[in-house]
């Protein structure tokens, strides 16, 4: 109990073991603060942006910072959100994200996100970049299409020495997250499938198996995303 | 002075077109045709695609019968994943995909003959352009309008409930289906409240049956006259000869019955049939490879429908078919207007094909997916409510479409629209001084027998009001009308 510290959100007391960090702590008092490149258990890396809080005038990625005693949290006001939802938007114009027919609609972070934020259509204009689709691997199909740079995949898609299966390729607009050929011809299915799992969007596929998941029954069908953490 | 009539965009009909009808100094038709002028390019940008991905990606083409579009393209991928050629689905994934697909053509059909067609019969087709529309039967004949609008929901319900949503939904996939109907959806639909239940709907269907052929009696010599000429007709039949708008064998019969095509594997389709394309239309012009272009263009949808298949398998339907047949004492049927009879028996034996279905407890419970052999080629043919179907996909080693060929229901009537236009444009503008609206009305008539999804057919962008254009030798524009 000693290492409980005092905080606000948005002007709400919460409590949170020292250290933790804002989301978390955030999530542990029944407030939710999207996320996308984050998972719990993996050391973040504030890369998407989505958890934009601002703490004494600063706009600082709430994954990444830990919250410490009597931080005053601003995390749902307009200007917040609307920050947030204009990441989301950006995200959707600098790919091409064809929910209509993509096997992760219903199961998508990033297409939750949108309907969280009432996304009708992005108010920045569409990039429409050529990107490939890899399917080379037996067991995925890595749709560059779809990727947001996460890095989840990366950071949590390895083999029983620790090698990553995906990594950065490339620089700039021309960055590219891939499979590593090799380690993608000997991928076994649970390893696909959690691959597919930890991807937020629907650029990661395990190969022969779409919509099996009736509409209904997926993820984000009758709750938004968040709602398992709001009290 | 010769004149030039545009007809832009033709009216009630799903999508996008224009007539144009060429008139010489002396008041003749020279020319009249049916353009097709905008393009998607479906075929092109499911290539590269997870071949999982085309029965979701594909019925995008449509948003009146994307299950159309949604079934044939998961029928093309049964044989890629190697679970035969449309009738080697597990007992659930056959009948809910049947029940899904009845459910498609009875709201389709109730769409097109209530809100598009019976304004034409109602109000005939020379009454006032400002009632000629589904509101004025809103305001005439509220029942009936009424009727239109329950019907069409019923049918979209049912879609809800096997595909998971009324439009584009993801219910079959390669190999099957993804969900069951559950009890209460069964029992809804059963035995549903007033009037969203089977039993009404099959009466309705009987009801919109004695409309039209009262409408028939009362104008048998127009109807019987209104663009009428002899054509092949297509369609799949099952195996036995009955009517089956989910599967079965390829058949032609030419004007007086006789068979052209014997009941062949759609699998080797494009050994009976080619496609032309013309300059002037984005929509391509099928014909039966051994009757050659001038004699093998064929006509598609309920009329044919009826032509080719020997019998209906539901009784009510059936009874409804002899009296049809006797018109023409047994042999096909070639009048234009009639595919509207033709379709609404087709709405009462979907009707009684729903609510058997409904009654058949694999719909609740069994295996929903069966796969085999994989292969890398795959033909899925259905009968669409506007006639059949087809979707031809070829996968490459990696699992991607790397070749995708539709060939559309509208576009398997290209032909015949062109000549239903040209036969009444003879028969209505021949010798005109002025272009009256109804005249241009009656070539829309000839067009809306055949309910032409175009959008479909050249995977278009639509838009439909109609203008007309009159156009002189000099190609200085006379005179414009918009409806």
């Amino acid at each position: 109990m000693s290492n409980l510290i005092k905080f606000k959100i948005d002007g709400t007391e919460c409590m949170a073991e020292s250290g933790k960090y804002i989301v978390e702590a955030a999530a542990d008092n029944g407030i939710f603060i999207p996320t996308l490149c984050n998972m719990k258990g993996v050391k973040p890396k504030g890369a998407c942006r989505v958890c934009t809080v601002r703490i004494n005038g600063r706009l600082m990625t709430s994954c990444t910072t830990p919250v410490t005693d009597g931080m005053e949290i601003e995390s749902h006001s307009e200007e917040i959100e609307e920050l947030r939802k204009s990441i989301v938007e950006l995200l959707f114009v600098s790919g091409n994200h064809f929910c209509p027919a993509c096997e992760k609609s219903g199961n998508c972070e990033l297409q939750a996100l949108a309907y969280l934020y009432q996304m009708m259509v992005p108010r920045f204009p569409y990039e429409f970049p050529l990107k490939a689709v890899d399917a080379h691997s037996p067991k995925i199909i890595k749709d560059q299409n779809r990727c947001i740079f996460c890095k989840r995949c990366i950071k949590t898609i390895k083999d029983e020495e620790g090698r990553s299966y995906f990594a950065f390729r490339n620089r700039g607009h021309k960055l590219e997250v891939v499979l590593d050929e090799e380690m993608g011809n000997k991928m076994d299915d649970e390893t696909a499938i959690l691959a597919m799992n930890n991807c937020p969007v629907g650029s990661i596929l395990f190969k022969e198996k779409g919509f099996d998941v009736p509409i209904g029954k997926r993820k984000y069908d009758h709750k938004p995303i968040g709602s398992e953490i709001k009290l | 002075m010769s004149k030039k009539i545009t007809i832009e965009p033709v009216t009630r009909v799903e999508g996008h077109g224009k007539v144009t009808i060429h008139i010489d100094a002396q008041g003749n038709i020279q020319q009249s045709r049916l353009h097709i002028v905008e393009f998607r390019g479906f075929e092109r940008f499911v290539q590269g695609r997870p071949y999982w991905e085309a029965p979701v990606l594909v019925q995008r083409l449509c948003g009146i019968c994307p299950v159309s579009h949604h079934l044939a393209a998961a029928k093309a991928l049964d044989v890629i994943v190697g679970a035969g050629t449309g009738d080697g689905l597990t007992p659930t994934g056959e009948k809910m995909r049947r029940l899904m697909h009845y459910g498609q053509v009875f709201q389709s059909h109730s769409l097109h003959f209530f809100h598009l067609s019976a304004p034409d019969f109602l109000f005939g087709i020379d009454g006032d352009v400002a009632t000629r529309n589904i509101i004025g039967i809103a305001l005439t004949n509220p029942e009936l309008a009424v009727q239109g609008v329950m019907m069409r929901k019923f049918g979209q319900e049912i879609i809800r409930a096997t595909a998971g949503k009324k439009i584009h939904g993801t219910g079959a996939i390669p190999g099957g289906i993804n969900k069951h109907l559950t009890i209460d959806e069964r029992d809804e639909f059963l035995k549903g409240t007033d009037p969203l239940n089977a039993d009404k709907m099959v009466s309705w269907a009987q009801g919109a049956l004695d409309f039209f052929k009262g409408y028939y009696l009362a104008n048998k010599d127009f109807v019987d006259n209104f663009s009428h000429f002899p054509s092949n007709h297509l369609s799949l039949v099952r195996k036995d000869g009955a009517l089956d708008l989910y599967h079965g064998v390829l058949r032609a019969v030419d004007s007086e019955g006789k068979k052209i095509l014997h009941d062949v594997d759609y699998q080797e389709y494009d050994k009976y049939i080619e496609e032309e394309v013309k300059s002037w239309s984005y929509m391509k012009f099928p014909y039966l490879k051994e009757q050659g272009k001038e004699k093998g263009w064929y006509r598609v949808g309920p009329l044919a429908r009826l032509n080719t298949a020997d019998f209906i398998p539901s009784p009510l339907a059936q009874r409804e078919f002899e009296i049809y047949k006797a018109l023409t004492h047994g042999k096909p049927n070639n009048h234009c207007l009639l595919t509207h009879y033709a379709r609404l028996i087709e709405v009462l034996h979907s009707a009684e094909m729903i609510r058997e279905l409904l009654s058949d407890p694999d719909l609740l419970k069994g295996d929903l997916v069966i796969k085999g052999q994989k292969q890398k080629e795959g033909v899925g043919l259905i009968e669409a409510p506007r006639g059949t179907l087809f979707h031809h996909y070829r996968i490459n080693d990696h699992d991607q479409i790397e070749m995708a060929n539709l060939i559309v229901s509208t576009t398997n009537n290209n032909e015949p629209m062109n000549k239903a236009v040209n036969i009444v444009a003879k028969a209505q503008m021949t010798g005109q001084e002025v272009i009256t609206e109804p005249m241009m009305n009656a070539v829309e008539v000839a067009i809306r027998a055949y309910d032409p999804c175009l959008s479909c057919a050249t995977h278009a962008l639509g838009k439909m009001p109609l203008e007309l254009t009159l156009v002189g030798p000099d190609d200085k524009i006379i005179d414009r009308k918009r409806s």
